[in-house]
């Protein structure tokens, strides 16, 4: 092939709307208007961006990597370098109305104390995670015999920063044991289509690629 | 202004700043119990002031810096210390806000210090001048706000020293401060950093031009010593990647060793020539004085012990900068700060800047540096309605 790509580009809309990541765009219609949240694990700030121009909220962040930082604070985003794992604590009691952790909790040393510490930080609290207990996933494990590589969970064992991954059974339980109590959920397949409302768990668990709970926080703190 | 020139510094003879003097039933109270009057405090501003007087920045200087934060200094005809960030154009932008930067109080470029005359003895202050804090160097400047008729400031930013002012006005007036950079400092002087500024100052009162900090009256100035105190001072503002990426072991225009205690070696050169263009444009009891001000700075110590009980509440947006290689004011300083803030529920965003250039990278021209600064000035003014040509929308 040998074209010039600028010749035969075909012409663009002056300001293309990118499309926002598909659970980023779910956690946005969660957030009430107005609120004050904290995205634990904000990457470049793309979420914060989201819900400062949807939402109005009064956005925090908080991201490990120095390099989203700079890019969010270069944005005018109020982020600052810190973990999940240990500087969740730092944050006062009930500072924040939703504490958010995109894509994350698999990553964190210790999930039960993040989530207990995003509860404690926020009445509510809206996770998003990749589904380990996903067919495709369940199959490349029983069938190939390998460890799991799919779109979601595109990381080989060796070089994966995914240390605690859960299916969604488990993360139901682990709410439970929490004294939290889920107020919305959705699970996506493949294509990006959400999963029945009414379909028992175990359609959730199997063809579900990846959900976003929307927690709150029960009566008794843990 | 006859008085104060005459008080000044060899140096700067027929160098008249721009200042403002505080008469005596105006004086200055200090921390230590002194009572300076009158007050005069040297500052200089860029840009314009809206009609809202709401786009007011004021830059706070480190240690040995002085009024001229921009354009070309009067003194040294060197370019002003932050123009890698303040002009039109820059993230400091000159064409949307109204800088001020003043000198501090116990400096010695126009602004009352040990240089000055003491009302109470026709003759220079000298040590006899009232030992200065952080906060004391705050009210001066709050003074020199009220002055100019300024309420509320847009930003108070400045690193080092300067970031102390910074977390200072945040902390006494929360109220008059809409944002705040503490740049490259801490909330309070570790052991390591007194312990470099007792050598500088051992190093002055040991010249015997000191003449007991009377030198001024006897007509001679500690050279020896006061360089002696820059050069050990400039090491700890470089990093050692710094200074081996500069001078390595490099000769100085020779080719071996002279098997002497000549400047063999280009660091050596490098920091006499250091030593000897500070004590042109720097007097040595003011030396004494601003170092003697960083290390009584113990901002928690004033709010019984608790950094975040300092900015309870805060309505202030912060933004905190440390540089990686900086081991003056390490990141975990700035990381102090930040973890007070956040306890405090005040919007705080904080960015380490990978550099190699130690302490002094927040004098440089750092890319990263420079594109935070200008994100967080952005929403700031965003926030408080300031227009890009700065005026009030």
């Amino acid at each position: 092939m040998n074209v010039t790509p600028a010749a035969n580009a075909p012409e663009r809309p002056a300001q293309p709307l990118e499309q926002p990541r598909l659970d980023l765009a779910v956690i946005a219609e969660m957030v009430a208007p107005g609120a004050r949240v904290l995205d634990v694990g904000c990457g470049d700030g793309a979420l914060l961006q989201l819900l400062a121009q949807k939402k109005g909220v009064d956005g925090r962040g908080v991201e490990l990597s120095q390099r989203g930082v700079n890019e969010c604070v270069a944005k005018g985003l109020s982020v600052i370098q810190g973990d999940a794992d240990t500087d969740l604590s730092d944050y006062p009691d009930d500072g924040f109305d939703y504490v958010i952790l995109s894509q994350t909790l698999q990553a964190t040393r210790r999930p039960r104390a993040a989530l207990a510490n995003m509860l404690r930080i926020g009445r509510r609290a809206i996770i998003s995670f990749p589904n380990f207990g996903y067919w495709r996933v369940r199959a490349q494990f029983a069938f190939g015999g390998r460890m799991p590589v799919t779109g979601r969970l595109d990381y080989h064992w060796h070089d994966t920063p995914n240390i605690h991954l859960c299916t969604i059974r488990d993360f139901v339980e682990i709410v439970d044991e929490l004294g939290a109590h889920i107020e919305r959920g959705v699970a996506f397949d493949r294509a990006g289509a959400p999963i029945r409302f009414s379909a028992p768990w175990w359609v959730w668990n199997l063809f579900g690629e990846q959900a976003v709970f929307l927690l709150e926080r029960g009566d008794q703190r843990l | 202004m006859s008085v104060l020139s005459e008080a000044r510094p060899a140096c700067s003879e027929g160098f008249a700043p721009k200042t403002v003097v505080f008469p005596p039933d105006r004086p200055l109270l200090t921390d230590g119990g002194g009572r300076i009057a009158p007050l005069t405090v040297a500052y200089e501003t860029r840009g314009t002031l809206n009609a809202a007087r709401s786009n007011a920045i004021l830059l706070c200087h480190a240690l040995t810096g002085d009024q001229y934060a921009a354009g070309v200094n009067p003194v040294t005809r060197k370019p002003g210390w932050w123009e890698a960030m303040v002009g039109p154009g820059k993230p400091f932008d000159t064409d949307r806000y109204f800088l001020i930067c003043s000198n501090v109080v116990g400096g010695c470029l126009g602004t009352t210090g040990p240089a000055s005359i003491n009302p109470a003895t026709g003759k220079p202050y000298g040590v006899d001048f009232p030992v200065v804090t952080i906060r004391d160097m705050v009210r001066a400047q709050a003074m020199l706000i009220d002055h100019l008729g300024i309420e509320t400031l847009f930003c108070v930013a400045g690193g080092s020293m300067g970031g102390m002012q910074v977390l200072q006005w945040a902390a006494s007036y929360p109220e008059r401060v809409f944002s705040a950079m503490p740049i490259a400092t801490a909330a309070k002087h570790s052991a390591q950093n007194i312990a470099f500024h007792e050598v500088g100052r051992q190093a002055v009162m040991a010249d015997p031009d000191w003449r007991s900090g009377r030198y001024q009256e006897q007509g001679v100035r500690p050279e020896k010593g006061l360089a002696v105190a820059r050069m050990s001072a400039h090491i700890t503002y470089l990093s050692e990647a710094a200074l081996q990426r500069k001078f390595g072991r490099k000769l100085q225009d020779r080719s071996a060793p002279t098997f002497s205690f000549d400047a063999d070696f280009q660091v050596e050169n490098y920091l006499r020539y250091q030593g000897l263009a500070f004590v042109e444009r720097f007097d040595a009891n003011s030396y004494l004085f601003v170092t003697r001000a960083c290390d009584y700075f113990d901002l928690a110590a004033d709010y019984g012990g608790s950094l975040a009980m300092a900015f309870k509440d805060t309505k202030t947006r912060f933004c905190v900068v440390s540089f990686t290689s900086d081991w003056l004011y390490p990141t975990s300083d700035s990381r102090a700060i930040v973890h007070a803030l956040n306890a405090g529920g005040a919007s705080v965003s904080f960015v380490e800047i990978e550099s190699d250039k130690g302490h002094d990278a927040f004098l440089l021209h750092e890319p990263m540096f420079i594109a935070t600064t200008r994100g967080f000035l952005d929403s700031a003014a965003n926030a408080r309605g300031l227009a890009p040509d700065g005026t009030s929308k």
